[in-house]
């Protein structure tokens, strides 16, 4: 389990995180909502340790790793798998030695072996044919395949999906959203999920999360959330002008 | 009055964590370059990317530099007397100081901004925190082969410079100006020991040090976007630059 408690973050003088309380479920897909800018990547990036908390604590099956050194951060690491808002693949390498990578520099498996696992974590998001090819000559939605393809070939037992349908068209961003649901039927993995998409993304979460102001202001089911009576929140899931939520 | 102090105060303080951080990134860069180096084959590409590809500006550059210390030193020496000191003019100058210094700076323009600029985009693009989540540590893959590279090329891209740069000077100073061939290469052999020659490598070194640890650095901390890769490219190649300037001053002090 992934458990949040009082975490504040500033870049500056801007507050960005302003005592976040969360836990996140083992097993189970959370998804974290809220208007752009509020800080859920940044939520998320301390989930695994990219960025450390000004104040506050963030555990990790019990373990604190705001506290922890690099080796042992690594060690921590190792249950994690993360898709990136734009993928983050290696640009200089193609889409096979991309997803071979984490396999290549940290075990020793066969070159043989390698591929067949590389060939499977492709097939499993839907994408063959396409090895060769380098991220520059892929779509959005391919590169965000391929990128959970590398996050899926470790066998990790949590992995964390920063806005993954962002800029994606509507059939696309349903089909990642599947694939999300279904990999994580078959893996069992533990997900949280970075998301803008209302109300898609209530089909896919067991949990949701609002993020706002730097403070979780509700947390719930997908059908507690929509069903709040809080007017930002309220705001947020219609996408209505009127409200508490100011675009300036 | 007290506007400018605390002005004064908050660039002092920014500018020792500046330092500090450098000085952590330098100590870290070599203790991951001794714990793991990377593999060969990454290392290899950057010296084939900083050595090899640097050998043709390098050889240009070298090559007119002789000539015209052979040009500069005739010009000298006949007032003199002494044409036939010109070898060993041109070679000292070359091995003692241009050759580490020039080389150096063209290896900065070259190699230099451009690893800064990758390190830069990986930083934006999110590859270096993607490297971090697999848990694996960035600096084996993007710090440690072009600090190793950049060490071994320097001390070779200089032994081309000073050879080139001889036969550059031996050019103009014997086929052009008429200075005896004999007198250009005895008076060399007899006036070059072999401190001058190891000084001149030692420099080399500590000048391909310089180069992989502010160009990494930069990148690494680039800003955001394309300014922020755009301003980290130009900062690295001034700072490499300007450092390899003064730290040649307070080198050859000690090695002379």
């Amino acid at each position: 389990m992934i458990e949040l408690k009082g975490v504040r973050k500033s870049f500056g003088s801007q507050v960005v995180l302003n005592g976040v309380n969360l836990e996140i479920p083992t097993g189970q897909i959370t998804a974290i909502i809220g208007p752009s800018g509020e800080g859920k990547s940044v939520l998320l990036k301390h989930m695994i340790g990219l960025l450390r908390p000004d104040r506050g604590q963030v555990f990790v099956d019990g373990e604190d790793i705001s506290l922890l050194g690099r080796g042992a951060l690594n060690r921590v690491r190792e249950k994690f798998g993360m898709l990136f808002q734009n993928a983050a693949l290696f640009d200089s390498l193609t889409v096979f030695e991309n997803v071979a990578f984490p396999l290549q520099e940290k075990t020793k498996l066969s070159d043989d072996e390698i591929a067949r696992r590389v060939r499977d974590a492709l097939l499993h998001v839907g994408l063959a044919g396409v090895d060769a090819k380098y991220p520059d000559q892929l779509s959005g939605g391919m590169k965000k395949r391929v990128g959970l393809a590398r996050a899926l070939l470790m066998d990790p037992r949590i992995i964390l999906f920063d806005e993954p349908t962002t800029g994606l068209d509507p059939v696309i961003c349903r089909a990642i959203h599947q694939m999300i649901k279904e990999t994580h039927a078959r893996f069992g993995y533990t997900a949280v999920v970075v998301s803008h998409e209302i109300p898609e993304i209530f089909d896919i979460a067991d949990r949701v999360a609002v993020l706002y102001r730097g403070s979780i202001i509700e947390a719930g089911t997908p059908q507690e959330i929509q069903s709040s009576g809080d007017p930002m929140v309220r705001q947020f899931i219609s996408g209505s002008l009127e409200g508490p939520i100011h675009l300036i | 009055m007290i506007y400018l102090v605390e002005r004064l105060g908050a660039w002092t303080l920014a500018s020792l964590e500046e330092m500090g951080r450098m000085l952590n990134f330098i100590l870290y860069a070599i203790y991951t370059c001794v714990r793991s180096p990377g593999h060969p084959r990454h290392i290899l590409k950057q010296i084939s990317f900083i050595g090899a590809r640097s050998s043709f500006v390098v050889i240009l550059t070298a090559g007119f530099t002789g000539m015209v210390l052979a040009l500069q030193g005739y010009y000298t020496l006949t007032k003199f007397g002494s044409e036939g000191m010109l070898g060993v003019a041109v070679s000292l100058s070359l091995i003692r100081e241009l050759g580490p210094v020039l080389s150096a700076l063209m290896v900065t323009g070259r190699a230099g901004s451009a690893i800064s600029a990758e390190i830069g985009i990986m930083r934006i693009t999110e590859q270096i925190d993607a490297l971090e989540t697999m848990a694996l540590e960035p600096f084996k893959y993007l710090v440690c082969p072009k600090l190793i590279a950049s060490v071994l090329a320097l001390p070779l891209l200089c032994a081309m410079f000073d050879v080139v740069g001889i036969w550059g000077g031996y050019l103009v100073g014997v086929k052009l100006l008429g200075v005896n061939p004999g007198a250009y290469f005895g008076e060399m052999e007899k006036g070059v020991a072999w401190k001058d020659v190891y000084s001149g490598m030692i420099k080399s070194v500590s000048f391909g040090v310089i180069i992989a640890w502010i160009c990494c650095y930069k990148g690494y901390y680039a800003g955001h976007g394309a300014e922020g890769v755009s301003r980290a490219t130009t900062t690295a190649v001034v700072t490499s630059s300007v450092l390899i300037l003064v730290w040649d001053y307070f080198i050859t002090s000690v090695l002379l």
